[in-house]
């Protein structure tokens, strides 16, 4: 069984998010970058049913310049087994997903798995392109992942429930807790990692449909109003006459 | 050329999310000249669909093949893509759900479209560009985007446009066919799973929400923000420390890795408000924080707080609520 899992570089969850001058672009300055801490699902479960069968590979994938080898590294130190790194900005969720379907194609991979979005675009698009580019069955966000052969056993989470889902390979799924518990890297997977292949590919591909104009930050609250606790009811007649929400 | 857009339901009736869809759609279409069509996905009720006349819909497209009834991906993304063709859609309008979202980026590549989600503004026009408002950085930040190309779609955040109600309306429900086959019901689920609602109410549809975190101090003091939860008529939630250790389902997980919620009210229980959490729930109409510890730092995104002990102050609340009949 060949996996592909897709990762993308996020700041780290704890970032105060600010912008250039112009809102034009995320200011990266000092910011720490993290694998997409979705993605970090799609990694360890791959990684987990790759050693239950006692055969496979887990390649990892990410479209990014040279500064995201470092998250590249690091998912190779919890344990793929290679990677690829396509040389390109990610300029949206198409242009993204046309890169994965290339690389999917060429490798013939039977599952392809990726977190259900990147916690900075937030786009939830690219599982779903990139299986209809392949004309392969997506589905997201998975809960659960289990594998039997070429046939695949999933949980997918709908609005109030869950569904159960059977395809066989190959497939596309995006995936979220509680798939796993993700892997840190330990000491030995540290060491080897850094022998482990990392081929830089070109981007292929249309352009982007869609591009970002301007960022704006969220309006600032008012500042908080604060109730006694002994007179917490009080807090009931403001929710009801002032804010009116109940 | 017109507006198309999909409206979930759910044993029968329309989702409210889809409602707010459905208006939102009327107004794109008002705004360039043209009619809003609507199709629907999941158990709809004819009578329920010519409702939709309230939101400004003029027709909608009807598909009774059974095996609609539960979210099947490549059938739905067949279903949407056959009526934009026959109405010559440009424009295609869903919800930012599971299911708008596994749709809509499947359509998108089928129909060669654009795509934008988790849009929280109708879109701008001028000098000739497609600009719509979206979150993003986990909502922490907006980005406006621009849309290329002859075909867009749409997915819109919940709550956070407003469901128009025009009552006597009604649009036209029109029996369409798409000739679904076998083959696309083949990644059609073997069993569909709701959660237990015991009277209560979802979570990504609540307009109310009463959250726990681990001020709680464990599960078996969650009676207190239920009987919150059940006087208001909210739904329960929780924060991601306290559905790790298990006091409460991953499916009430509220925050950057679990749900975002866009609610009227948010009642935050004992949770500190770290930053991962607040991503979760900022785009929360009105946020009430009550927590002990004055220096919490989810008071500086509050609108309302009580300094106090939760065991104290909920059942408080709870009596209030009870006390406005």
């Amino acid at each position: 069984m060949k996996f592909l899992v897709c990762i993308s570089n996020v700041p780290d969850t704890t970032t105060k998010i600010t912008f250039t001058p112009d809102n034009k672009e995320f200011n990266k300055a000092g910011v720490q970058f993290v694998i997409n801490p979705w993605d970090e699902y799609a990694l360890t479960r791959a990684i987990e049913l790759k050693e239950a069968a006692g055969a496979g590979t887990v390649t990892v994938l990410n479209v990014g310049e040279a500064d995201t080898e470092p998250n590249i590294r690091k998912a190779l130190a919890i344990g793929a087994d290679d990677a690829i790194r396509v040389n390109a900005a990610p300029q949206d969720a198409y242009f993204v997903a046309e890169q994965i379907a290339a690389i999917a194609k060429e490798g013939a991979y039977d599952v392809i798995l990726m977190g259900k979005e990147s916690i900075d675009y937030n786009g939830f698009q690219v599982h779903g392109m990139v299986g209809e580019m392949l004309g392969i069955p997506t589905v997201a966000p998975a809960m659960k992942l289990d594998m039997s052969g070429n046939v695949a056993t999933l949980e997918r989470e709908i609005e109030g429930g869950k569904e159960i889902v059977t395809v066989n390979t190959p497939f596309v799924a995006s995936c979220q807790q509680p798939m796993c518990e993700p892997r840190i890297p330990n000491m030995r997977g540290i060491m080897t990692a850094r022998t482990k292949p990392l081929k830089v590919v070109p981007a292929v591909g249309e352009p982007a449909r869609t591009t970002v104009a301007e960022f704006a930050l969220p309006p600032k609250k008012q500042g908080v109003k604060l109730i006694d606790a002994e007179n917490a009811g009080e807090l009931i007649k403001l929710l009801r006459n002032e804010a009116k929400v109940i | 050329m017109s507006v198309l857009v999909v409206v979930e339901c759910a044993d029968g009736e329309v989702k409210k999310s889809s409602l707010e869809v459905a208006s939102y759609g009327a107004e794109v279409a008002a705004m360039l000249g043209t009619t809003a069509t609507a199709i629907a996905v999941g158990e709809a009720n004819a009578a329920n669909l010519a409702k939709l006349g309230e939101q400004g819909i003029t027709k909608v497209l009807h598909d009774a093949e059974p095996r609609l009834k539960d979210f099947v991906n490549n059938a739905y993304t067949k279903l949407i893509a056959t009526a934009a063709e026959q109405e010559q859609a440009k424009i295609i309008i869903l919800a930012n759900s599971n299911i708008g979202a596994a749709v809509g980026s499947r359509l998108s590549v089928r129909l060669k479209a654009s795509l934008a989600t988790n849009v929280v503004e109708l879109p701008k026009t001028e000098g000739g560009q497609f600009v719509v408002k979206r979150g993003a950085f986990s909502g922490k930040a907006f980005s406006d985007v621009a849309l290329s190309g002859d075909r867009k779609i749409i997915a819109v955040k919940k709550n956070s446009t407003e469901a128009k109600h025009d009552a006597g309306k009604t649009a036209e429900v029109s029996t369409f066919a798409a000739q679904l086959t076998d083959a696309d019901f083949a990644d059609a689920p073997t069993q569909v799973i709701m959660q237990d609602q015991a009277g209560g109410v979802l979570l990504p549809e609540a307009d109310l929400v009463v959250s726990g975190g681990r001020g709680m101090k464990g599960p078996e003091n969650w009676s207190l923000i239920e009987d919150l939860a059940k006087a208001l008529g909210a739904a329960t939630a929780c924060s991601k420390p306290v559905s790790d250790v298990d006091w409460r389902p991953h499916h009430e997980h509220v925050g950057q890795t679990g749900i975002t919620v866009s609610p009227n009210l948010y009642i935050a229980c004992g949770i500190s408000g770290a930053i991962q959490h607040l991503a979760g729930v900022n785009s929360s109409k009105v946020i009430v924080v009550i927590n002990k510890d004055p220096e919490a730092p989810f008071f500086k995104a509050a609108d309302y707080g009580i300094v106090g002990d939760v065991f104290d102050v909920l059942p408080k609340l709870t009596a209030a609520v009870k006390a406005l009949g």
